[in-house]
């Protein structure tokens, strides 16, 4: 199909086998957030990499083809009414915005911490995707010709 | 060897290094020295002791350059030629910004101790972050607990960036399909 796009066989193989890496690597980031260094800011940035070395490495037409960017778009739009919408559950249940209504767990536990891990998840859902689709339009206009 | 030297000379080392951004005329060359600073700054807040705040810098700096290198790659740019009235402003630039850093030395006694701020909220997050709010990284529990907030703010402020973004791209990019279209025609 788009055979002659993008970069070479032996790119396009790597980035094959190493795109799902480091996506896991983002999810890890986005996840542990409250852990480790990182966070969803972080983790999103790296999802947002990953999405993007498959841009270079495979070309415009192919990326149309594997992703939706309808689809990613609603995902932007729906992570960041959601960080609203735990922020006012908060306000149901302890009584201010963005009170930490879930349960706290035990200190180093994954489950833990309350609401941090769902706003970071939902935050590295916003940056990953927002970045992606900025990158993709910008790969529309062909900037590098100057159009 | 004490942290300040370290940053002492990253600091010089991308005061060299944003120069030749400037000076260098070969394009690529001067994005490398662009991502020399950016470096440096993740650095530095890796010598601070900031290690979320390193990762986030060095993969934004991952981002730039690669949007940098693929907007400006294999573009021609025409050299400004220095005339009198640019070495005038030069001139009168490093005047003033040396009298501002002159009257500004006054101020730098006024400042606290290095480590040792006038507010003790952080040293309140750092004895009850990890039992309030559960949190092993207490970075996580200032910015998505105490300081939710202003989370929600940084999430408004991307979102309504991005959306003006693509407005504007949007909008050339329909208008240049109308154009191969009448091309077409």
């Amino acid at each position: 199909m788009h055979k002659h796009e993008g970069m070479t066989l032996i790119v396009k193989t790597v980035t094959r086998i190493s795109v799902w890496m480091i996506l896991l690597y983002g999810t890890y980031i986005v996840f542990h957030g409250h852990l480790s260094p990182g966070g969803g800011f972080a983790g999103g940035v790296i999802i947002a990499l990953a999405l993007l070395n498959v841009l270079l490495a495979y070309g415009r037409n192919f990326v149309t083809e594997w992703l939706s960017i309808k689809f990613l778009h609603g995902l932007e739009s729906l992570a960041a009414s959601f960080f609203v919408i735990i922020g006012i559950l908060g306000m149901v249940y302890v009584g201010y915005f963005l009170g930490n209504y879930l349960s706290k767990g035990e200190l180093f536990n994954l489950l833990s911490a309350g609401t941090i891990l769902p706003l970071n998840i939902v935050i590295g859902i916003k940056v990953g995707t927002s970045l992606f689709i900025v990158i993709w339009f910008l790969s529309e206009l062909k900037i590098d010709k100057g159009e | 060897m004490p942290v300040e030297i370290w940053i002492t000379y990253i600091l010089i080392l991308m005061i060299i290094a944003s120069i030749a951004a400037l000076e260098i005329e070969d394009v690529l060359s001067s994005i490398v020295a662009i991502g020399v600073v950016g470096l440096g700054v993740s650095l530095c807040f890796l010598f601070l002791q900031a290690p979320d705040l390193a990762i986030v810098q060095f993969l934004f700096e991952i981002f730039a350059l690669i949007i940098l290198v693929k907007a400006f790659l294999g573009k021609e740019y025409h050299k400004t030629e220095s005339t009198k009235l640019n070495i005038i402003l030069t001139i009168v630039t490093i005047i003033t910004l040396t009298s501002i850093l002159i009257f500004s030395v006054s101020v730098f006694d006024l400042l606290p101790d290095f480590g040792k701020p006038y507010m003790n909220t952080a040293q309140y997050y750092l004895d009850n972050g990890a039992r309030e709010t559960g949190a092993a990284n207490l970075v996580s529990s200032v910015i998505l607990d105490y300081r939710a907030y202003d989370t929600l703010g940084e999430i408004t402020v991307l979102f309504t960036s991005i959306l003006g973004a693509l407005s504007i791209l949007r909008i050339r990019s329909q208008m240049k399909k109308e154009n191969s279209e009448s091309q077409n025609a």
